[in-house]
């Protein structure tokens, strides 16, 4: 098995955070030589993390200038480290930092990039991919001859490595500090209680443009919507998706669930999220959705057409009832329970 | 706004969303079957970048759009016929392949090249923008690449807002983890953009931006530099459509009480 460079960046506590682990464990389980590198304010606590691995060297570059998620300083370390590290294959999360700066690193290297990489095994002595093509509708398994070949594993697809902490010997790898004109100046994030996206959820509920048309009663009920849905996430600790029919409207301008953004989206031009289970209401799981929920492991899906795209196989359970009554109980029941 | 821009757009076809997609394995590698037959749109969020870029340059006097296309011409005749209606800008078209398959390391030369060949383009004041990731490929690898054989090193992915200061600076919002977004300031062009969904709607067609860009893009087709792609050293060993089919099981005769108590039982479920 070629040798194979870990490139892993420190969390704000110095810590590696678990897609780190998880690109981790699937170097280690190729069983080529790993060399890991660091990247971080300070990396002696995230190689300490990680010291029963047996890893042959940690690298790490260090310093203030490396503290910030940045193209050009990111992309210098990275550089840097593959350089010092030699490595054919060079494995890393796919965490919005290491996507933004290792495409480009690959380039400078004469190397080759492939991202959101859901399994990289051996096939016949040579690592390959597997990722999707055609917003998750096709799935592929390719091999490269061009090195170094750089991967970006996609969080959640391998369980993360779990070892005992231990001291480790970090050798520093020098950076020249790139010149840049950019400055991180901060996050912006919703208020803890408005968080509607929490990738670590063990539910997804995915709302559809049904909520924002007019009922049985002739009427809208947008208020009503946004009290039950966030009335849900909140009891449910539900991470909220939306179609983008619904998204859209939001978008608009028109007077329906403010809380709902593009960040929201699922699907052919959203995202796709990894939960182990999912919700569905008042949408009709037409493919270009439907593909948003390639990595949803348990399907449910409330939806008054019987003969939606949710009853052609896409999801496990389709409840042919009206989304407001049902959420209306669900709600009632959680809160019961949690009382 | 006192500085005015340059802005090229990266972006080309892809299959329509609403299409049944296929792949086919043959001897140049896996392509989509009936591939030239189905139905093209531009890219969504490439799309999104041009109706950025159209904004800004209408914000900034004396910016220029230009959109950097790579795909088949005839296909790219075909989308250009909507895509000229909805914002103004001079097409560079290169005339290869617009597939999902082809290697991203490739493609950014030919899209580099592409942009060097642009006459008069002043590359300080260049703004390159695209889509983050395509609906084809996914990979959000191009754009860094472009940037890199253009040497330019500030850049951002996943955009969803830039704000223009008096200074000549601007801030950039980018998507990162967990619906945050990253506060980044940059104090001038050139810059490379990889855009999300930003925050403009879809312009509504407009017949005579439609007429003015069609005069510029017929002849700029004809022009169009054959662009091969020859995925070297890339070797699919499988391409497949994913198997699962659920058996779904179809509740119509539950009340309404019954339901939730079902699903809050299944929520709970470990």
């Amino acid at each position: 098995m070629e040798s194979i460079l870990l490139l892993a960046h420190t969390e704000p506590d110095g810590s590696l955070a678990k897609p780190a682990l998880e690109a981790l464990a699937a170097a280690l389980a190729l069983g080529g030589e790993l060399t890991v590198g660091l990247v971080g304010m300070e990396t002696q606590a995230a190689a300490n993390q990680i010291a029963g691995t047996g890893a042959a060297r940690i690298l790490a570059v260090t310093g203030e200038a490396f503290t910030q998620s940045r193209y050009a300083t990111d992309a210098a370390a990275a550089e840097a480290l593959c350089r010092a590290a030699r490595a054919k294959l060079v494995l890393a999360p796919g965490t919005s930092r290491w996507s933004r700066a290792l495409p480009g690193v690959a380039y400078r290297l004469h190397g080759r990039v492939d991202t959101h990489a859901t399994s990289l095994t051996l096939r016949n002595e040579v690592p390959a991919v597997t990722r999707w093509f055609y917003r998750q509708r096709m799935e592929a398994v390719l091999t490269r001859q061009q090195r170094p070949w750089i991967v970006l594993l996609d969080a959640g697809c391998v369980p993360a490595w779990n070892g005992p902490a231990g001291t480790a010997t970090v050798e520093a790898v020098a950076v020249d500090l790139p010149p840049t004109r950019t400055t991180v100046t901060g996050i912006q994030a919703p208020k803890a209680d408005e968080q509607t996206i929490r990738p670590d959820a063990k539910l997804l509920f995915v709302a559809g443009a049904g909520w924002t048309k007019k009922q049985a009663d002739g009427a809208v009920h947008g208020a009503e919507a946004e009290a039950l849905i966030l009335g849900f996430l909140r009891t449910a600790k539900a991470s909220l998706g939306g179609s983008k029919s619904l998204v859209d409207l939001s978008g608009e301008g028109e007077a329906v669930l403010q809380f709902m953004t593009h960040l929201n989206q699922i699907g052919q031009t959203g995202s796709t999220p990894r939960h182990p289970k999912g919700l569905s209401t008042c949408c009709h799981g037409e493919e270009p959705h439907a593909v948003g929920w390639r990595f949803i492991n348990e399907r449910r899906a409330i939806n008054l057409d019987p003969n939606c795209g949710w009853a052609r196989g896409k999801a496990d359970v389709l409840y042919v009832a009206d989304a407001f009554a049902v959420m209306r109980e669900v709600n009632r029941t959680l809160g019961q329970e949690n009382s | 706004m006192a500085t005015s821009f340059q802005i090229v757009v990266c972006g080309t076809l892809v299959p329509d969303p609403l299409q049944t997609l296929e792949p086919v394995i043959g001897l140049a590698g896996p392509s989509l079957k009936n591939e030239m037959m189905l139905p093209a749109i531009l890219d969504p969020w490439a799309g999104h970048a041009l109706f950025e870029a159209a904004h800004l340059a209408r914000t900034a006097p004396g910016s220029k759009v230009w959109l950097v296309s790579l795909g088949p011409k005839a296909k790219l005749q075909q989308v250009m016929m909507t895509v000229a209606q909805k914002a103004p800008f001079e097409l560079v078209a290169l005339d290869g392949p617009a597939s999902g398959f082809s290697d991203s390391f490739e493609t950014a030369g030919a899209l580099a090249a592409g942009i060097e060949g642009i006459a008069g383009l002043d590359r300080s004041r260049l703004l390159l923008f695209g889509g983050w990731e395509s609906a084809s490929r996914g990979a959000g690898s191009t754009l860094q690449m472009v940037g890199e054989r253009l040497g330019i090193v500030e850049q951002f992915q996943g955009v969803d807002r830039i704000a223009f200061r008096e200074d000549g600076s601007f801030e950039v919002l980018e998507r990162i983890e967990g619906g945050k977004h990253q506060i980044s300031v940059c104090t001038a062009p050139p810059a490379v953009l990889g855009w999300a969904t930003g925050h403009l709607p879809e312009p509504r067609n407009n017949p005579q931006v439609g007429m003015a860009n069609m005069r510029a893009i017929m002849p700029a087709l004809q022009r169009a530099k054959a662009a091969p792609l020859a995925n070297t050293g890339l070797c699919f060993a499988s391409v497949s459509l994913p198997k699962q089919q659920r058996q779904t099981r179809i509740v119509k005769d539950l009340s309404t009480a019954e339901i939730a108590r079902e699903i809050v039982a299944w929520i709970g479920e470990e």
